[in-house]
């Protein structure tokens, strides 16, 4: 079972819905017990970094969260803001961050005057290297990107995909059991559905 | 940068789709459910739904109607209409929804903004602004069906709801919406040269080509798109076109 961490932020229901279209099951929830039943685990997101964390911890998800995936290793998927909440810290707000991936989030910089933040839109990316996440095709896949944060891995190593809006910004960032997509595949239409299935699929 | 968008905006009245010209005679045009389950197969980028009775209705948004519309898309949704509260946004983004329209309660409450931009992110956050030529033709921006003048102007108005927290603009022009006629170019440039966010350019599309014009000429971010692709076909079903991606890769090379 897929569990999909409702912390009360996040379009939930996309994420759901898509993994149904996919013919894979995952299950919203926030227990103790879903956490345990869960053979992976997905961190969406749509919000602000500080929010994001405070409904975390109030619920005790935080915990649950370095349970299953830093000591069982299950694998885990953060989605945009879900991403950005693995990382240690943001310079969007004061918390601290998971820290499940080493390095930080920073604002977008408006490199040229015509640039627009936050970047919104569908966009190619581009894979740093062969990985499972991503089809081996010759054409970039696109998706689509809502942000005005992006990641910084400590680690260039981490760096899964980039993509061009000013600088070239992380898109996909991980370490073994732990991926992160800053953009939404649950709103990718079948780009989306290919990166689902592909993080159901991977054992 | 990312593609510019070309966004289907639907005009929703109960369950029924319908179209308008300059903000008047809301005309049924087919079922909403079905037109956002075509644009979605047609793999629309991104769509719009704005209820344009919302705000009359005493039981306010169709819930209903919109849990079942989200569950239909796989690209990211906007809703507007008769959304006053952080309360109504909350139930909105649950129900799949990526992003709220505000617009008349940005006049009455501009906090709001503020206030959801911290829960939501600006990100989430569009400023629906309608804007309408004065007898003396400087623009000015309307509420309310497009009957009551806000005394202020467009780009004004757009800038200051930047700072207030938007993440992008939603900028309509009351007198070229369901026409045909093309975009109000200098509208659009008007306020894309003076804010830092996406600005949708919406009202007037008779072609694509006159959604390249918007994008390349008056720099809008995205291309709102109304009656182009929405026809009343026979026994009131709706007929829905949208560009396949090679045609729009040719249109933004």
């Amino acid at each position: 079972m897929i569990l999909v961490v409702d912390y009360g932020m996040g379009n939930l229901a996309s994420v759901v819905n898509m993994f149904a279209r996919i013919n894979h099951k995952a299950e919203l929830g926030r227990t103790a017990d879903m956490f345990a039943r869960a053979d992976k685990l997905v961190l969406p997101g749509v919000g602000s970094f500080d929010a994001g964390m405070k409904n975390l911890r109030e619920r005790g998800l935080d915990a649950l969260l370095e349970r299953e995936v830093l000591v069982h290793r299950k694998p885990l998927l953060g989605i945009c803001l879900g991403l950005q909440m693995l990382m240690e810290w943001s310079e969007e707000g004061r918390a601290k961050g998971l820290g499940f991936l080493r390095g930080d989030v920073r604002a977008i910089r408006r490199v040229t005057p015509e640039l627009r933040v936050p970047h919104m839109g569908w966009s190619p990316v581009t894979v740093a290297k062969p990985h499972w996440l991503f089809p081996a095709e010759q054409s970039p896949p696109r998706y689509y990107f809502v942000h005005s944060y992006h990641v910084q891995c400590a680690d260039p190593a981490d760096v899964l995909a980039t993509v061009q809006h000013g600088d070239a910004l992380c898109a996909a960032a991980g370490h073994e059991n732990i991926v992160g997509v800053q953009f939404h595949p649950e709103k990718s239409h079948r780009y989306g559905m290919d990166l689902l299935a592909r993080f159901a699929r991977q054992a | 940068m990312s593609r510019p968008r070309i966004i289907p905006v639907l005009l929703l009245r109960g369950t029924g789709l319908v179209k308008t010209e300059r903000f008047r005679n809301p005309r049924y045009v087919g079922d909403v459910i079905n037109a956002v389950r075509i644009f979605n197969d047609k793999q629309a980028d991104e769509l719009i739904v704005l209820d344009i009775d919302a705000h009359r209705r005493p039981d306010g948004i169709a819930w209903r109607t919109l849990a079942e519309l989200a569950s239909e898309c796989f690209m990211p949704v906007c809703y507007g209409g008769g959304v006053r509260t952080l309360e109504d946004m909350r139930r909105v983004f649950a129900l799949g929804f990526e992003k709220v329209a505000l617009n008349t309660v940005l006049h009455e409450c501009p906090e709001l903004l503020s206030d959801a931009a911290n829960e939501f992110g600006c990100q989430a956050l569009v400023a629906s602004i309608d804007a309408k030529r004065s007898w003396l033709g400087t623009q000015h921006v309307v509420t309310r069906g497009a009957r009551q003048s806000r005394g202020i102007g467009p780009a004004a108005f757009a800038v200051e709801l930047e700072r207030r927290g938007a993440g992008e603009i939603l900028l309509t022009s009351v007198e070229r919406d369901g026409t045909g006629l093309g975009y109000d170019l200098d509208l659009v440039a008007a306020v894309t040269g003076r804010v830092g966010v996406p600005v949708i350019a919406c009202g007037g599309a008779g072609s694509l080509a006159d959604v390249a014009r918007v994008v390349r000429e008056a720099r809008a971010a995205a291309a709102g798109v109304g009656r182009l692709f929405v026809f009343q076909g026979r026994n009131r079903a709706v007929l829905i076109t949208y560009p396949d991606a090679g045609t729009i890769d040719a249109l933004f090379p």
